[in-house]
């Protein structure tokens, strides 16, 4: 950069060679298509934003959409049978279309908590064994194995999940439905585990020796070291992982769709079968003519699961900052 | 030379494909006429080696949909077409659906091989699947909470329940929708209070209910669903944008031959004449 500052372009030019020059010239061609391969990536994103918006805008363009498918229909309760109480029901396929959201965003939430609360503590704790107390061998088994787990085509884990975790809850715990939100969450969980491994390994094994080294010359035992000292120093990274876990988790189809029994009921329980945004579109895409209300509706879905995974990554890139300020604060 | 030679190849290659196009018949939509659909399309390709039929199923709203967004040739549909499918194909190719009949099927309920339940009346499958009946105790069987499957929206499976069982009524809110006609048999064998609906060729370990009317139960067994005697039988359809021509007239015509009409019986369904 300074010398460049101090001498111009016009003084260097004769003192290159033309086979510099070249080089030159070839290196800024590289950079060029590197930063349009970049950008394309970005331009597929907007563009995929736009594509999907536009064709869910139907929803508030159409006089029929407009009708069939109102925000209030969508988030408030309504009549669903005469002389029965009013409810969330997702039924668009009726004389009356039913569209309500809440008992997908529901069923979402419920599917996702349940993986999440397995995957996150089974992820983190392997990886900070597999960091920390593993043996080099057998983290070189663990590692690549559990790495191979998020190449299982999710299609195979949700026939895991509809055969053998269905039947053996059923068994143990009596449930009254086979396939259930605690069903597809424990797939899903499957699916996730091994995002949050890597991640949460690859942000454990960055954290400095010096670290370890001044904790452990400090007398504390490698337990203490890893629980106190490697493990928040790691927790941004740790954070990311549980992100993007999180977004697979939402986002998510095949294994839901296979494992959860895909009734819109609105409940608190586990144990009740339940549907998913991600399943809503998968199962009835194929019905839909495009341009109708339903085709739009579904294309709604699409941009709230678009919406929340924005979100989720805001809210975890703020919450990342603050915890990274925190840590260099107390090391200052 | 050599790179002429494989250059020329890789151009016949890539038109292939094109070429085998032409003859191709796409069909398309029902679960339930899917493995009929595809028998009688083995069947004619056997007799006709110039013409490719491609079957896929999907479901009845499937195959509408894709006759209307111009898809596929040929739509399966185990429903009549609805007023507002014909509707959306007169604004996009101007004309009517053209209806064929195709074979007769039986809709029937199935319910686990160890439930002491035999019969039931429509009033009180009616009851089940509109989510006012929820224990079997209720329908004089065992205590137990009833487990309710359906099919996915895009079925005409689905359609036809809705209009002849349910009247027209919404399906109960913790009714399973599972894909396809096999996945609900298989539900229900699994499910020991389990209670589910499909064609009745699919019913393969499972036990499948009749219908009680006044003192008779009446079996879904062939002669009651020919004769219309079973109250939950119904016809199934090919769909087409305009009159048949060509090689899907003649896939047509050998579908609705004596020998087509024999694999469908075959199969597990009924012939339409």
């Amino acid at each position: 950069m300074q010398g460049q500052g101090f001498v111009g372009p016009a003084a260097v030019a004769p003192r290159l060679s033309s086979a510099a020059r070249r080089r030159q010239l070839r290196e800024k061609a590289i950079a060029g298509v590197i930063t349009a391969m970049a950008f394309t990536g970005i331009a597929a994103l907007v563009l995929i934003l736009v594509f999907v918006a536009r064709e869910a805008l139907t929803l508030f363009l159409d006089a029929e959409a407009r009708h069939e498918a109102s925000p209030s229909k969508m988030f408030l309760p309504q009549v669903v049978r005469a002389g029965k109480p009013t409810a969330f029901v997702w039924q668009p396929v009726s004389s009356v279309p039913k569209v309500s959201m809440i008992p997908l965003f529901i069923g979402t939430l419920k599917t996702t908590m349940v993986s999440m609360l397995v995957a996150v503590p089974l992820g983190v704790a392997g990886a900070l064994f597999a960091a920390e107390f593993a043996p080099r061998r057998l983290r070189e088994v663990l590692k690549p194995t559990i790495e191979m787990l998020a190449g299982i085509p999710s299609v195979v884990l949700g026939f895991v999940a509809l055969m053998v975790f269905a039947s053996f809850l059923q068994d143990t715990l009596g449930l009254g439905s086979r396939l259930n939100a605690l069903v597809a969450g424990l797939g899903l969980s499957l699916a996730i585990v091994p995002v949050i491994f890597t991640v949460s390994e690859d942000a454990l094994t960055a954290v400095p020796r010096s670290y370890r080294e001044a904790s452990l010359a400090l007398g504390a035992t490698p337990w203490e070291t890893a629980w106190k000292v490697v493990l928040p120093a790691a927790a941004p990274g740790i954070l990311a992982a549980c992100v993007l876990g999180f977004g697979r988790a939402i986002g998510e189809t095949m294994i839901v769709l296979m494992a959860s029994g895909n009734a819109a009921i609105v409940s608190a329980s586990l144990t009740d079968s339940v549907r998913t945004l991600s399943a809503t579109i998968a199962a009835e895409m194929g019905e839909v003519v495009s341009g109708s209300p339903h085709y739009a509706l579904l294309f709604f879905i699409g941009v709230e699961l678009f919406f929340f995974t924005f979100l989720i990554n805001m809210v975890a890139s703020t919450w990342t900052r603050r915890v990274l300020k925190r840590l260099s604060g107390a090391g200052a | 030379m050599k790179t002429l030679i494989a250059s020329l190849a890789t151009v016949l290659l890539l038109l292939l494909p094109g070429a085998a196009r032409a003859g191709t018949v796409t069909v398309k939509g029902s679960d339930t006429l899917v493995i009929l659909g595809q028998r009688w399309a083995e069947e004619f390709m056997k007799k006709n080696a110039t013409v490719k039929l491609q079957v896929t199923g999907g479901g009845s709203g499937v195959g509408l949909a894709a006759l209307v967004n111009g898809t596929t040739e040929i739509a399966m549909s185990s429903r009549p077409i609805k007023d507002a499918e014909n509707a959306q194909l007169r604004a996009r190719h101007k004309a009517n659906a053209t209806q064929l009949a195709v074979a007769k099927d039986g809709v029937t309920f199935y319910v686990s091989e160890s439930n002491p339940l035999g019969a039931l009346t429509e009033q009180q499958l009616r009851d089940i699947y509109l989510g006012d009946v929820t224990n079997w105790k209720q329908v004089g069987g065992p205590d137990a909470p009833i487990v309710v499957y359906s099919r996915e929206n895009s079925s005409g499976t689905y359609v036809f329940v809705k209009d002849h069982v349910l009247k027209g009524e919404d399906y109960t809110a913790s009714a399973q929708t599972l894909p396809g006609t096999a996945a609900v048999v298989n539900a229900v064998a699994k499910e020991k209070n389990g209670i589910g609906y499909g064609g009745a060729a699919y019913a393969k370990g499972v036990k499948e209910l009749k219908v009680l009317q006044g003192k008779e139960a009446i079996a879904p067994s062939a002669e009651n669903i020919k004769s219309g005697k079973y109250p939950l039988s119904r016809e199934l359809y090919f769909y087409l944008r305009a009159a048949p021509t060509g090689d899907a007239k003649a896939f047509l015509d050998y579908v609705l031959s004596p020998e087509g009409q024999a694999l469908a019986t075959q199969v597990g369904y009924f012939p339409v004449k």
